[in-house]
Order: C-alpha cells, then structure tokens, then sequence
C-alpha cells in the first residue's frame, strides 16, 4: 500500500528528476582517491531558509588532486526576490549582463552536473538546506547525496588536544590555516574552488596519519 | 558560459613568462584547459623515464624540485618557484622525462595542456626562444642564475663531486671594496662591520689593485710594523690575480693552489685592467663543495635570506650521509648537526627579528622542543617550539602576546621552508597557547605536575625535553627552577610519567619475533620510533626528572650521567645509552635509504645480521621497562 503510494507520487516527477534518483540505486564506492567529488557553493539573496533564494551555483569537480578548469560549473538564476543588502557581498545585481537562467532549469543543469557523487561544501547545511527548498518549490524531492562539511572535517583533523576550545571556523580562517589563496572569495564558482583546496588540503594531513576511510570521512 | 575560475587562471598566467607574451583571449582558451593539481609534500608529477605526459607545468604556490637519479639516489637539480615552469620536454623533443618532479613542500601546480598551448601560440617566436633557455637551462644544471632572468634561481649541492668540480663557481658578486686612498682603521670596521676575512682595494675606476686579510692586519699591524691609521696601500698585497667570470670550481681552486692565495678576483675581462666585479675565496670553493661542518656554519651566520639557510641546512643532510657511511661515532654525528640545526634556527630568528617593524618590547626565549631539544634530531624532523617572554602589566600583555605571536610566525614560516615541517600537532610558538609569559609559563607546567592527566602526559613528553636556542638565559633558568622545585613532591606525576614510558610493549613478541603494525597503511612495517627510540626516551626523561638532574637533554647523555651517579646500575644504563645511540642511526640511515623520516621498517628489507643487531638493543629496553616498574611502583597503578 505504502509503497504503491510512494510509487504513485514519483510519477510526477519530471523525467531528469527521476534519472537522478536512479543513479542512488547502485550502491558502490570505490577507492577514495579514484573518487569523484563535487565541491559547491551558492550565493544566496540572504540568510532565511524560506524567503531568501539562491542568486547563483558554482562547483568544481576532481578526482584525486586535479581539477580540470574546463569541467566547472557556474549558474546564474533569474530570481524576483531581491536583497540590496547582501549585493555588497557577493556583487550580483538583478538586472546584470550576466545569462541566467530560471531555477528549474538551473536545478536539472545541477543536478546532471552532481549526480551521485559526494557533495563538498563549507557549512554544508546551509547550502544543502537552500538547495532543497529550491527544488521543493519546484516540486521536486531533496538532494540525496552523501554531504562532506569542510568545516567539520577541518576539526577531526586537529590534534586531540585542541579539538575541545576548537571555535567556529570561517572559510576565512581555513584558507588562513591552511595557507589557501584567496582569489574570487564571495563568488560561488571561486569559494567552490577555494573548498577544494581546503578539501584535499585537510584530507592530505587527515591521511598522514592514518589509512583514511570512507565511514570516518562521512561521518560527522 | 562565464567561467570565473578560468579568467582567474589567466589572471595568473599573464603574469609570468612566456604566458606575458601572449594575446589575454588566447591566454583565455588556454586557462580553460588548464588542470589544477595539488600536491602534498614528496608527491611526483612525473619521474624520469616516463614517456611523457600531455602537459607542461607552472608552480602556483609552493615549489617544486626536479631530481637527477643517480643510481639509487636522487640528486636535486633545481628547484621550480611561484611562477616558473617545467617539464617543458615533452613540447621541444618528444622522448621520456630525463629528470623526476616531486613536490618540495605543499604546492598547487597549473598543468597546462600542451595541444592547447601549442594551437594558441601557433608560430609565436619569442615564446618558442622563452621555452628553448628553459629547457636548456634546466638539462644542465645552471650556477649562473640571475643571467637567466631568474627562471632557476637555486642551486642546492649535488653528491657527486665530479658535476660540482665542472661547475661555475659561485663567487661573491658586488664584493666589499675600499679605495685606494682610505686609511686601514676604516678598511678594517668595514670589514669587522660586514663579517668578512679581506677587502679589495680598488683604483678610481673600479679596478682591483690589492687585496688586504686578516692576515695581513695580524702580521703588519698587530706587529707594530705599521701604525693603524696607515694608507691601505702599504698594507696590501699586490698585485692581485684576476680572472673572467665562469671559470669552474675546479679552475679557480688551481689557481689558488699555483699561487698560494685565498682570493681571485673576478674582473669584468679577466685581467687587472678591467673593472672588479666579484671575488671567489677559497670559503666560496668549500662552500660548493659543501661538505665542512664548519664551513657551512659559517654560510649559516652570513646567509641573508632563508633560501640560502636551506641551501645550507641542505648540506649538512649530505654530510650527515657522509659521516654514516664513514662510521664516524653517533655522539660526534649527533653534536654537529644539532649544532647546525640551532645555528640555522638563530639565523632564522635574527631574520625574522629584522622583519619586524620593531624590535621586542621585552625579553624573551626561544625554546626547541621535543627531539631538537634534546638535540638529537638528525633527518628534518617536525619543528616543536615554543616562546617564553617577560612579564608585562596585565594591561600590556595582549599587545606583548601579540608582538611575539607574529615573530613566532615568521619564523615558524621560515623553518618550514628550511625543511622543517609544521608540527602536526601545532606544538609551536604561533599558536598563543605555546607563547605566553614566564608566570603563565610557570603556572602551566605547575598544573601539568600537579593535576596529571591523560593530556598533561601527552605534553611532557614534548614539553620537558626543552633546550634554548636563543634570547635571555634568566627566563629559562628560572623556568627550569620553578619546574624543579615542583618536581620534589610530586610523586602521583612520576607514576603518571612512569606508566607513559611502559605503555609501549617491548619490541619483540613471546617468540621473539618482531611486533610489527597490525593495520593502516604501515601495516606489517616495523615502527623504530615508537616501539624502540621512545621507551629508551621516556625512561630517561623520567629518572633525571625524578634525580633533579638539570641540563642533560640528551638522551645517551643523560643515561652516561645516570650511570655516573647511581653506580648500582651503571650497566644498565651504559647499555642503554649503547641502544639509543644504535637504534638512531639505524633509523637515520633507514631514513636516507628510503627518503623518509625512517619510522617505519620494512623488516624484509633487513639482512640477517641487521636483524640480529636490532634484537640485541631491545635487551636493555626491556630491562629499563622493568626498573621503572619497581622504582615508581607501577604494578599498582597498572
């Protein structure tokens, strides 16, 4: 009966959608570093789960320690919803030269670009929760992916003994730590690539000290 | 579609040659395909023999080293900056790779794709000439670096004495000159000023026309032959010899041996009537051929930048290699490259002092921690410091703190780039915890005495083994006192400490078989460290801390000291003074032969006799273990 009703429900979802969740039915990870993984970030009109919408997606995509430039992604969305306070920030105007799309379309672009794969981002719910109003607007389910938080995975790479005063770490203060360049901070494409780094460079000390595994990497 | 991370690729390339030759919209469609690789310290991009890849390369950040592999060895050729590029190989000639690239320290690589690079420069001459002298000037090893706009400004020594005889020989450029009219007081405080052993007397056109040493002050002044206000001219000896720039190490040091001199003066045409334009010492040959404890002393005092401590510090890794394979005495070993190892940590104090804007406001130490202060780190091993400084007024010290963090900063940068990693643990004097005042310190290791914990023992292991490397003597010694003074009533603190040292099981199994790791990637490797070096160290911290012994920081020093006063057991302890000393170097040459720290073991890689002589040193390890249980009754702790 549940399962007819669940069944029932999914037949409105358009046909991409329902090629995205496919791809979670093959459960299988390989090696850690033949991997592919997707760094992301969005600049939002504000901070408010339910009124505020996502302005523009930047992702970059690696496996092992190369990201290819070519293979970036860079959305900007259409949205009516406008916040002059936050333009200062991320420095997206509503009427900009920039091309931009709507948010169904720039979803499907998404999800086809992320597809099964681990979804890295800094403070990760927030950009997880921003997403999947996005796509609940647009009557479609949540994001299934496996998340990584570089923020909490920074801390498990600490040493023991300061982990307990350990404070709420900026992406500011991990390029810092991690001698990261800050270029193109506060766009979404250039923060997604400055998580990266700040990725591979926390997993690079995490792996010296012991055989990295996927359950100690997912887990939070 | 707008790609940001592309534009911000060429934002770099453009700056760099030969990339600054090209239009910014072909520059555009190469970025696009450009990879950004990360690197970790010791990752290879390419070794030599691989056929060759589909890119070339330029260093983003950090540097890359490009190797020469000489029989099991590998030789450094140059080291590639912030901006250079390399394995240019595959778009000149399409063969293997002749040298290896390794990360040198963390670093971000741009690959960029040859086919790509090669449709946007199309015929674009200048950039092929641009490519041609980098990839000559990388073939061969090149000493003369700033003619080549400095696209390969290292030179690091080579093992093999044959390349470095053939060599360009380094000379000092811009040497320290007097004129011919000056008087010799003022010869000598320039030379005393600039730390130097001579100075050219020059003519009113620049040219050479004497040369005045140390000796020749000892011997003309110091006699009385000549008053000190004396022209430099009845000093000098004259005339001086002359030669053209690019003469070889193997050249120069003829000619110094054919005419009983130190010095060749390096003249714009190689004769006395041309215009001076370096001096080559004899200093300058040895320094090339690097392998003289006290000569690279002596480069450490004088070296300006941090590039050259690393240069330097690189040596002394070579001779360190020599020693072991001449079986000079571990202690002796020992001695020298601690005393290298301060040297160019003083020297990257001083530089780092000078970077300030001001100087301290208050005294302050610098301390070496772990196994630099026990001044028995042989490899490159993590830096461990911290910092003491004066008590200030409690509305000051934040300000204080912050002064002293930044230095500490500076010069933990500096070591690192020496070759001294970060401490993973970030047991280091930029972290505010490790940098405070000498109260704060005090009152920190007084509650590591007295509320011993889990973590308070994790510390002391690091902690207690403290050497000064640099700045007030008083501000340690009265550390050490307070520290000494809380040990005499402290017995639960030596239980703690006791228990630390006998945690690791002694290195053999029941049959007497080696206790190997059982899991992560180091599985079935032997760990030297852990299971045989620190029991041997734990147990000596411990019984000095506990006989107030103060200033030993050695481990086989503080076992000699132990037999001296506690003759009961003078055999145990000379044996495992005997131990330590053993193990070292067989971990340190482990380390040489598979370019590590020398941790990890591979136990098959060990002849027979090898292991045989391992075995024998966990004798004593074992025994030590069994001391400390009963002097500091363990049993009922356990």
């Amino acid at each position: 009966m549940l399962e007819k009703w669940l069944h029932k429900k999914k037949k409105h979802y358009p046909s991409f959608y329902l090629e995205y969740l496919d791809l979670f039915k093959k459960k299988k990870r390989g090696r850690i570093q033949s991997t592919r993984f997707v760094a992301f970030d969005t600049e939002t009109t504000g901070f408010n789960f339910d009124k505020d919408r996502v302005l523009s997606i930047g992702a970059v995509s690696f496996i092992g320690k190369s990201i290819h430039v070519n293979n970036s992604l860079e959305l900007y969305i259409k949205q009516d919803i406008f916040n002059p306070e936050t333009v200062k920030i991320h420095g997206l105007i509503k009427h900009g030269a920039l091309n931009k799309v709507n948010e169904l379309e720039a979803i499907k672009i998404f999800l086809s670009y992320i597809k099964n794969d681990v979804l890295i981002a800094h403070h990760a719910n927030f950009d997880r929760t921003m997403m999947n109003k996005m796509m609940q607007r647009n009557g479609l389910g949540k994001l299934k992916n496996k998340f990584i938080d570089t923020g909490v995975l920074f801390k498990k790479s600490k040493h023991i003994i300061y982990q307990e005063n350990l404070k709420h770490h900026s992406l500011d203060d991990l390029c810092k730590e991690l001698n990261v360049p800050k270029v193109d901070r506060h766009t979404a494409t250039g923060d997604a690539l400055i998580t990266a780094m700040v990725f591979l460079k926390t997993i690079s000390r995490l792996d010296k000290r012991k055989n990295l595994k996927w359950n100690y990497l997912l887990s939070s | 579609m707008k790609n940001s991370i592309a534009e911000r690729v060429r934002d770099f390339l453009k700056n760099h040659p030969p990339f600054n030759l090209l239009k910014q919209k072909k520059l555009l469609e190469i970025a696009e395909e450009v990879v950004i690789i990360y690197l970790e310290k010791g990752d290879s991009l390419f070794k030599a023999n691989d056929t060759f890849n589909e890119h070339f390369y330029m260093v983003r950040d950090g540097a890359i080293g490009l190797f020469h592999q000489n029989k099991r060895v590998d030789e450094i050729v140059t080291i590639s900056d912030v901006g250079d590029i390399f394995g240019v190989r595959p778009l000149i000639a399409q063969e293997n790779y002749k040298l290896t690239a390794k990360a040198n320290e963390e670093s971000i690589v741009y690959a960029i794709p040859i086919v790509a690079f090669q449709e946007a420069v199309e015929n674009n001459s200048a950039v092929y000439k641009y490519l041609i002298t980098a990839f000559a000037t990388n073939a061969y090893d090149s000493y003369t670096s700033k003619e080549n706009k400095e696209i390969f400004v290292d030179y690091l020594p080579s093992n093999s004495q044959d390349i470095t005889n053939f060599q360009t020989a380094n000379y000092t450029k811009s040497p320290i000159v007097c004129h011919i009219s000056s008087k010799l007081k003022d010869a000598a405080i320039q030379m005393s000023s600039h730390k130097i052993g001579c100075i050219i007397v020059v003519d009113d056109t620049k040219k050479p026309v004497g040369i005045i040493t140390n000796s020749d002050i000892k011997n003309k002044i110091a006699t009385g032959l000549f008053p000190i206000e004396t022209n430099v001219k009845n000093i000098m000896s004259s005339p001086v010899i002359t030669n053209k720039k690019g003469l070889t190490v193997a050249d120069g040091q003829l000619q110094m041996i054919k005419h009983n001199i130190g010095h060749l003066c390096i003249t714009k045409d190689g004769t006395v009537n041309s215009k001076l334009v370096g001096v080559l010492s004899h200093h300058d040959i040895l320094v090339t051929l690097g392998n003289n404890p006290s000569v690279i002393l002596k480069e450490i005092k004088r070296a300006k930048r941090t590039k050259k401590l690393r240069t330097a510090r690189l040596k002394a890794n070579t001779l360190l290699k020599s020693y072991l394979e001449q079986n000079i005495p571990l202690s002796h070993i020992i001695t020298i490259i601690s005393q290298i190892n301060d040297a160019v940590t003083v020297r990257a104090i001083e530089l780092s002092l000078k970077k300030m804007l001001t100087p301290p406001p208050v005294a302050f130490s610098w301390l070496a921690l772990g196994s630099q202060g026990r001044k028995e780190q042989l490899l490159f091993t993590d830096q461990d410091n911290a910092l003491i400084f004066e008590d200030v007024p409690e509305s000051s010290y934040e300000e204080t703190q912050a002064y002293f963090l930044e230095l500490a900063r500076l010069i933990t940068k500096a070591l690192n780039k020496i070759g001294f990693e970060y401490c993973e643990a970030d047991m280091m004097a930029s972290n505010p915890e490790w940098c405070k005042s000498i109260t704060e310190w005090k009152a920190q290791f007084e509650n590591w005495i007295t509320n011993p914990d889990e973590k308070a023992i994790l510390l002391s292991s690091i902690f207690f083994d403290y050497s000064r490397i640099y700045g007030n003597e008083k501000l340690v010694d009265e550390l050490t006192n307070t520290i000494y003074k809380n040990l005499e009533n402290s017995s639960l603190f030596f239980n703690f400490l006791g228990l630390d040292a006998i945690k690791n099981p002694t290195p053999l199994g029941f049959f007497k078989q080696f206790l190997v790791e059982q899991n992560g990637d180091k599985k079935d490797l032997f760990n030297i460290k852990s299971r045989a070096l620190m029991p041997l160290i734990d147990a000596a911290r411990l019984l000095v801390l506990s006989k107030q012994l103060k200033g030993i920081n050695n481990t086989s020093e503080r076992y000699e000291r132990l037999a001296e006063i506690d003759p009961k057991n003078k055999e145990l302890y000379e044996s495992c003074s005997y131990a330590f000393k053993a193990l070292s170097k067989f971990k340190t040459k482990q380390g040489f032969q598979n370019n590590n720290s020398g941790k990890f073991i591979e136990l098959e890689s060990l002849t027979k006799e090898e292991k045989l002589k391992l075995k024998r040193c966990f004798k004593p390890i074992q025994d030590i273990q069994e001391t400390l249980k009963v002097r500091f009754d363990l049993k009922n702790f356990m």
